[in-house]
């Protein structure tokens, strides 16, 4: 059986890790290696590097990290942030990332997803979604959610997206609810359910993680694949270790390793 | 003791190339025959589709000399579909030094295709490559194209019903996981596989 995912995220921003509250507000957590190590340490199934500034300041990641981490690390990651053309993914993926993740410049130009699709394959495309419900009670998604001063409303509905970006050759969804994100009172299992039931590659659920209960409801009511955290994390609040011996015990299907090794015995 | 990755244009030869070094081997990447030939171990690894695979194997000159290889050799997920005979990605002849044909995951309910995430490896038969792995050891798995169960699966996984996770024929190696992102598990087995 394919196990649940559990995925700290890590938002960087100038070689550093940050953390904001609802897309604003950003205080430094740590190190991105430190940080990726002691996360691998805990028992994380896969770590997501978000860089937060890249995309709205036009700019790709900065490679030097990218590289630096898959050296240390032998879990999977992922790395967003201002990949707009195949050759930007390709540095990326060379630097030793597994997969790719594309929000705002797919949303400016959605070939770019059939474009890394054909280069790289499907398995490395994920395509990472904002979406906010708005008062009509349609869900729409958002653009350059890194710099709230450029954060943008789009006319696209968050399912339409979905599906588009499927047939693009998206081979993984992260799905962000804004509305719930940084405030720790659940993943949006409404909206998340909706997207399950269109998404046929994994869906990986974002934003809201406070409680074990909230990782459990997400695998269970809305079948994600996978859930991402990031404050919960960094601030300790939820111990992986903990977390995931708890979820098997509720019955998900979760990778409990075998007692974690002193860090550094890799 | 040297080996060697070959350069076969996928993506993740970096990563499998760090894995190594964790192991504190220092493997080369070429695509020359001559450095291939005269390697102790070979891997071949591999993220992307079958046919462009394939056609950089030859553009390069690879493909007799990967089949007359008798040294220890290790194909990593795309690589270790590229032993087989056939791939239906594409619909490809591959290098054919192991008697299967390289399938799609049949879509059906529930069942997401790429199989991506990490899956319990089922030990089939003993072999050394396998030891110290444990009874239902996790593996990390990116893939939509896989090797059926046959006589040469060393494990199998479960995802839609069995198919094979490591096989080996004679010297030929493949693992449909990625055991450069597998944590200690991977790096067990890529250690077993450089003590072969």
């Amino acid at each position: 059986m394919l196990s649940r995912r559990i995925i700290p995220c890590l938002d960087v921003r100038d070689g550093q890790v940050v953390k904001g509250v609802r897309f604003r507000d950003h205080v430094v957590m740590g190190e991105i290696v430190e940080l990726a190590l002691r996360y691998r340490d805990e028992g994380a199934d896969e770590l997501v590097f978000y860089d937060i500034t890249a995309s709205p300041e036009g700019r790709s990641v900065d490679r030097a990290w990218v590289e630096r981490v898959a050296r240390e690390i032998d879990i999977p990651f992922c790395v967003a942030g201002g990949i707009r053309s195949t050759e930007d993914a390709r540095a990326v993926l060379h630097a030793g990332a597994d997969k790719i993740s594309v929000n705002s410049p797919a949303l400016e130009r959605p070939q770019l997803i059939d474009e890394l699709a054909a280069a790289f394959g499907v398995q490395c495309v994920v395509v990472g979604i904002d979406s906010l419900r708005d008062a009509d009670g349609e869900w729409r998604v958002r653009q350059y959610t890194g710099d709230p001063s450029r954060t943008q409303a789009l006319a696209r509905r968050t399912l339409d997206w979905v599906s588009e970006a499927q047939q693009r050759g998206a081979g993984e969804i992260v799905l962000n609810c804004m509305g719930s994100d940084g405030v720790r009172q659940g993943y949006d299992l409404e909206q998340l359910a909706a997207v399950r039931a269109i998404c046929q590659v994994p869906l990986i659920a974002s934003g809201g993680a406070g409680a074990p209960e909230h990782f459990r409801d997400a695998f269970a009511q809305a079948d994600v694949d996978g859930a991402l955290a990031a404050s919960v994390f960094h601030s300790g609040a939820i111990a992986i270790p903990t977390l995931k011996q708890w979820l098997a015990e509720q019955g998900a299907v979760i990778r409990c390793q075998e007692r974690s090794a002193a860090p550094g015995a890799h | 003791m040297s080996v060697v990755l070959v350069d076969a244009g996928g993506t993740n030869i970096g990563s499998v190339r760090y894995a190594l070094q964790r192991l504190g081997v220092d493997a080369a990447l070429t695509s020359d025959a001559a450095a291939i030939r005269a390697a102790d171990k070979v891997i071949l690894p591999g993220v992307g589709a079958a046919a462009p695979g394939m056609a950089r194997l030859r553009e390069l000159g690879l493909v007799d000399l990967m089949r007359s290889l008798t040294q220890p050799v290790l194909g990593v997920c795309l690589g270790m579909q590229l032993l087989c005979e056939r791939s239906e990605e594409g619909d490809v002849d591959c290098l054919g030094v192991v008697p299967a044909s390289v399938r799609r995951f049949v879509e059906q309910p529930g069942l997401r295709v790429p199989h991506m995430g990490w899956n319990r490896l089922q030990r089939q038969r003993e072999h050394a490559l396998l030891a110290g792995l444990g009874e239902q050891d996790w593996a990390y798995f990116v893939h939509s194209y896989a090797v059926p169960h046959g006589d040469y699966a060393l494990a199998t996984t479960n995802y839609g019903g069995e198919f094979a996770a490591v096989i080996a024929r004679n010297n030929f190696h493949g693992m449909q996981f990625h055991p450069e992102r597998s944590a200690k598990v991977g790096a067990r087995l890529l250690k077993n596989f450089l003590e072969l």
